[in-house]
């Protein structure tokens, strides 16, 4: 809805006040010129700056893929596919990383919105000291991933863990949260899930606030229960919000990296464990290129990532509308 | 995406009557199962807040103890202090970078985002929509996709382990522009643009006297939320800033963990530390930060 300045018109120029011949004629050209260039310039740093940092890198990450670029590498030679063709039938590395990026992609995000949705709709209750109850809710996003990381790494301590000694307390043996591989992904999902539920279950209690009341009243008068009410009203009303939540958590949940990185003290901490347990694909992009040099392979790491980003949220975009359209 | 994102006032929205059940039905009530979950949540969320705490005032071999200590001890002082002079980890130099990093890229988010958000609301010119598409699409895209690249272009440029690695990239991002141009659609009515245009403002002149007063109040919240996200960001700066000399803050706390004895009450000494500004930011514009996240939700 913007105006249509170009054609000022003389009807909109009651109030231009006559001024003197002579005077208009620069004046009015340096307007023209201002009203048709002056947007571009208003937009043009975004451009700037996208095109030699955003789109330039993924242009050239293209190339390089095709490549055997390293700085060790005196002559770069063109290889075609064949970084793409050892990524995905000869480096088992690469897929043990994308299974535990899954694995851990699931193991956070399903309890994170589920924990969120249910919180929403409490917080969505009249209750005394609303603004209290959304602001300690809230706490954990101001606090950074390294920060979460580092806190969660001594929760999840083999000797000395808050968690090992709450789990004796009811006569369960120590875990050691680092070593085993399911346990690991576990110990990481927590820290993702006690971040983000905050800002999720915000997200949904502002969709649940633009939800009719009028709906809950005539349900409530054919005698629905509260129970079917969530989720035969507030579940496929929040449909375009519980998509937008999962393409986020699906972006942040597939580039994981800052948690599984800092939950290992020491300098080993690209790998991921002894054995590569807790290692993402972001760890192993990052391993490929900064450790062994391989750029040209990096390049291939980073656009399969980010095919399987861009899958994913298709997928999840797919998923959302067909469970909550079949209410 | 008609409805904006970032609406007047929070705080004239905050009538809590309003929002629903002014008709006193049982519709809304609080059972005792939402006491129960609200306030299991609220101990989970400030849990390890206060267990940061915990572990930053006491020794180290108090924080290694068993069973594991749940009161404060007395030595947070001496633990700041050890983690401020700590050489290895230059924390104090991280601050000052982090400072100028955030500060520097909330500056330039919010004039670039307010002034690209105006033209994009208000004004009129050819390729308007491709160029919206463009900045959506560019919010899609994550980082490690052209990562290699970038570190290629900054070591071309000279910059890594320089500030100018992780602030000049993040200038101005999509997310700042449609913020601003959804909130500039509503707050600014045409008709002031068109009074200002037909006394004989230039554009640039509206956009200083009329429309940048009226997006106050969206500056505000996006620049609250881009100074919280670039204070915390660890991925870029891990991978361009590796010479513990010059780090941002988070990479300071991720040298502390790397030393070869962890020492835990050093460690969130320094977590503390690092939090803290967002501490005092959140105390003092909590409201507005929540207000930001909750109509950051697309509800189209």
């Amino acid at each position: 809805m913007s105006l249509d300045f170009d054609t000022a018109s003389p009807a909109r120029s009651r109030g231009r006040r006559a001024e003197p011949k002579p005077d208009r004629e620069r004046p009015r050209s340096l307007t023209r010129l201002d009203l048709k260039y002056s947007p571009y310039l208003y937009v043009l740093p975004f451009f700037v700056i996208f095109a030699i940092f955003g789109a330039y890198p993924i242009v050239y990450t293209v190339w390089i893929a095709l490549t055997d670029r390293s700085p060790l590498n005196t002559t770069i030679s063109f290889v075609g596919l064949d970084n793409f063709v050892e990524l995905l039938t000869n480096d088992p590395q690469f897929w043990n990383a994308v299974v535990n990026t899954f694995g851990m992609f699931i193991m956070s995000t399903v309890p994170q919105l589920l924990i969120a949705l249910m919180l929403a709709n409490a917080l969505n209750r009249r209750i005394k000291g609303q603004t209290f109850f959304r602001m300690a809710i809230a706490m954990p996003i101001i606090t950074s991933t390294a920060v979460v990381a580092l806190i969660f790494s001594m929760i999840y301590s083999r000797d000395f863990g808050l968690v090992n000694w709450a789990l004796d307390l009811v006569g369960i043996d120590p875990i050691d949260w680092r070593a085993n591989r399911f346990a690991s992904w576990f110990a990481i999902s927590t820290m993702v899930d006690w971040r983000w539920i905050g800002y999720n279950a915000l997200i949904y209690l502002a969709a649940m606030q633009s939800i009719s009341k009028d709906m809950y009243e005539a349900a409530s008068l054919d005698g629905a229960s509260r129970i079917r009410q969530f989720w035969s009203i507030t579940i496929p009303q929040l449909r375009p919000t519980i998509i937008f939540t999962l393409i986020i958590s699906t972006i942040g949940g597939l580039q994981l990296f800052t948690e599984p990185l800092l939950f290992t003290s020491g300098s080993g901490g690209l790998s991921g464990g002894s054995q590569g347990q807790f290692q993402t694909i972001t760890m192993y992009l990052l391993d490929v290129m900064n450790q062994r040099f391989r750029w040209g392979y990096a390049g291939a790491v980073a656009l399969v990532l980010f095919v399987l980003i861009a899958f994913m949220s298709v997928v999840n975009y797919l998923l959302a509308r067909r469970i909550s359209s079949d209410k | 995406m008609t409805t904006t994102m970032v609406r007047p006032p929070a705080s004239a929205r905050r009538k809590k009557p309003a929002d629903h059940g002014s008709s006193g039905e049982k519709l809304f009530k609080a059972t005792p199962l939402t006491w129960i979950g609200l306030v299991a949540g609220v101990i989970l969320s400030l849990f390890p807040f206060y267990w940061m705490i915990v572990i930053a005032s006491r020794t180290n071999d108090a924080a290694n103890a068993w069973p594991p200590p749940f009161l404060p001890g007395g030595k947070l002082g001496e633990n700041v202090e050890r983690v401020l002079a700590n050489a290895d980890a230059n924390i104090v130099t991280g601050l000052l970078n982090s400072f100028l990093v955030s500060g520097t890229i909330t500056v330039a988010t919010v004039f670039f985002g307010s002034l690209a958000g105006f033209a994009f609301a208000k004004l009129k010119f050819r390729g308007k929509n491709a160029m919206l598409l463009v900045i959506l699409a560019s919010m899609m895209v994550p980082i490690q996709l052209g990562v290699l690249p970038l570190y290629i272009l900054m070591a071309e440029l000279e910059w890594l382990n320089r500030m100018p690695s992780v602030i000049v990239p993040f200038l101005i991002g999509g997310f700042g522009i449609f913020m601003m141009r959804q909130y500039a659609e509503q707050a600014v009515p045409n008709e002031l643009i068109e009074a200002a245009r037909v006394d004989g403002c230039s554009t640039w002149r509206i956009y200083w006297h009329v429309v940048a007063p009226a997006l106050r109040p969206a500056a505000a919240v996006l620049g609250l939320l881009t100074f919280m996200e670039q204070w915390n960001q660890f991925f870029w700066p891990f991978v361009v800033l590796a010479d513990p000399a010059n780090p941002t803050v988070q990479i300071s706390l991720r040298t502390l963990n790397s030393a070869y004895f962890a020492d835990n009450s050093q460690i969130f000494a320094g977590t503390l530390i690092a939090t803290l500004p967002l501490f005092v930011v959140f105390i003092i514009f909590g409201r507005q930060i929540i207000g930001g996240i909750m109509e950051g939700a697309v509800k189209s």
